[in-house]
């Protein structure tokens, strides 16, 4: 079971969160026409093993976006800001 | 190395099984190989038996990190079956089918392939016009499928809750050539198989880089020293981006965990394979008694082989709910397995733009009922540089080309397919 500190809430159990991923992915400008850079953006993910910067949603709490550093291999959350709040 | 036989099993035991030679050598590497497999799972091993079998090419190793069958293909839930919709994967689903068939033969190993048929349940109209659909496909394309109705389906499984308020079940849709093998045997027949052809399967051996010679492969370094081979074929699915990034590819996929559990062994009860259809949730019973079950993922990239307990409740729950009888057994174990995630849900095989490196990966939960394909199209691939008629879909670019194979239909998250 993870728990999640969530700046809001405090901690609380992953079961009340969404998951949706890696946070590190970039939307890029809407005038890009590049496709490979759009396929990068919907496609492609670095998936790395260890630390993992990654979206949650608190549904079942405050309903706020948060930025997780979570590691993939022991499951530890290391930190856990709001997503309007987190540094790009 | 001797064959298996009814004769060999006598003669053995009349003494005292002593002098059974070892399946497979534990050889040295030699410096330079035609064709290097990483990973000595289910994919490699069979990639490694079909190269010498089909295409004369025995220069090979196999190099893996732990001990051969030690990743997911001693970690799935067994099921094989080939009941997929969409062009690109159904024929190749077949394929595997037509090879589980006759793998026992073929590879003078018992796999204990299993066809005990497998049952998809419906729920809901809207359900049962899908799967006449999906069965329409497989039939035309000359696979089984029949679609049963409700009492049908009471007749043949009597144990499910078929009134259940929120998700009554309304019929299923049968594949009987469908069933189960023995995972272990698997890899240990394929190991067997490629040994005997001169393939050297090299354990304990972790991959910790590449070798280049100008932007080409020629090689791996690994923890006990570099090996050198003229290609190098990945068959690592779990850790497909771990690997692939030190040969600085980005891949289309995650890792995420994916529980299974054995219950304590139970008289024979179930005697096939039964899907829900309204949870994520399929059954089955193993010669040795223990239920077997699976569920969804954990939800989140994982690389830790371990999963969490709000899964373990949901699978549990959908378990009850279908089958109100498991309710007093005991989980014997449960573990997890990471699943290379691809963002449509269909595999890749196939050659990479680094010259020299195949790809063989993105198994989300298909991979062990696709091993005798896989292997047999990634060899193919390996041995000629294009893909075979029945892999030619699984190509990496196809995600740039709108060329997706989605069969849920849930599009770009892996978590979803």
């Amino acid at each position: 079971m993870i728990r999640i500190h969530c700046p809001i809430c405090g901690q609380r159990s992953e079961t009340e969160f969404s998951y949706y991923g890696d946070a590190t992915v970039k939307r890029p400008d809407e005038h890009e026409t590049d496709p490979a850079l759009w396929v990068d953006y919907v496609f492609t993910r670095d998936n790395p093993r260890g630390w993992h910067r990654e979206y949650w949603h608190h549904v079942q709490g405050c309903r706020q976006w948060l930025v997780l550093e979570r590691n993939t291999l022991t499951h530890e959350v290391s930190a856990c800001h709001l997503a309007s709040e987190a540094s790009s | 190395m001797s064959r298996y036989s009814a004769l060999s099993v006598f003669t053995n035991a009349l003494k005292g099984n002593k002098s059974w030679p070892r399946a497979w050598r534990d050889p040295e590497p030699k410096p330079e190989y035609d064709v290097l497999i990483v990973g000595a799972g289910g994919h490699g091993l069979a990639t490694a038996y079909y190269l010498a079998k089909e295409h004369g090419i025995t220069n090979v190793a196999v190099v893996e990190k732990g001990y051969l069958g030690g990743g997911n293909t001693g970690r799935n839930t067994t099921i094989v079956r080939s009941n997929y919709f969409l062009p690109g994967n159904t024929m190749f689903y077949e394929r595997s089918m037509k090879l589980w068939e006759n793998l026992s033969q073929d590879l003078n190993y018992n796999v204990m392939f299993s066809q005990r048929g497998q049952y998809n349940l419906l729920h809901s109209p809207g359900q049962i016009d899908a799967a006449r659909r999906r069965g329409n496909t497989m039939r035309a394309n000359g696979i089984d499928a029949e679609l049963l109705s409700r009492q049908q389906v009471q007749r043949d499984l009597p144990y499910l809750d078929y009134d259940n308020a929120r998700f009554p079940i309304h019929g299923a849709i049968l594949q009987r050539r469908a069933g189960t093998a023995r995972h272990d045997a698997v890899a240990w027949g394929y190991a067997r198989g490629a040994d005997r052809r001169g393939v050297d399967i090299l354990q304990k051996r972790e991959v910790t880089g590449f070798l280049f010679d100008g932007g080409k492969i020629t090689g791996v370094q690994t923890n006990r020293g570099d090996i050198r081979a003229k290609k190098v074929a990945l068959c690592v699915a779990g850790h497909s981006g771990h690997l692939a990034k030190m040969a600085g590819l980005r891949l289309p996929i995650e890792s995420h965990s994916l529980q299974a559990f054995v219950t304590e062994p139970y008289k024979p009860f179930i005697d096939t394979v039964v899907s829900y259809g309204a949870g994520h949730f399929y059954i089955s019973q193993s010669d040795k008694g223990g239920l077997v079950l699976g569920g969804d993922l954990d939800m989140y990239n994982s690389y830790a082989q371990r999963g969490g307990l709000p899964v373990v409740e949901h699978t549990l729950a959908a378990a009850k709910s279908l089958v109100p009888g498991v309710s007093r057994l005991k989980l014997l174990r449960h573990w997890a397995g990471v699943m290379d995630m691809s963002m449509d849900g269909s595999p890749i095989i196939t050659r990479t733009p680094v010259d020299g490196l195949y790809f063989n990966g993105g198994w989300c939960y298909g991979g062990f009922k696709t091993i005798p394909a896989s292997g047999y199209c990634f060899a193919w691939t390996i041995a000629k540089d294009e893909p075979h008629p029945d892999n030619a879909a699984y190509t990496l670019d196809r995600f740039a080309r709108g060329g997706t194979i989605d069969e849920k239909g849930a599009g770009p998250h892996p978590n979803q397919q």
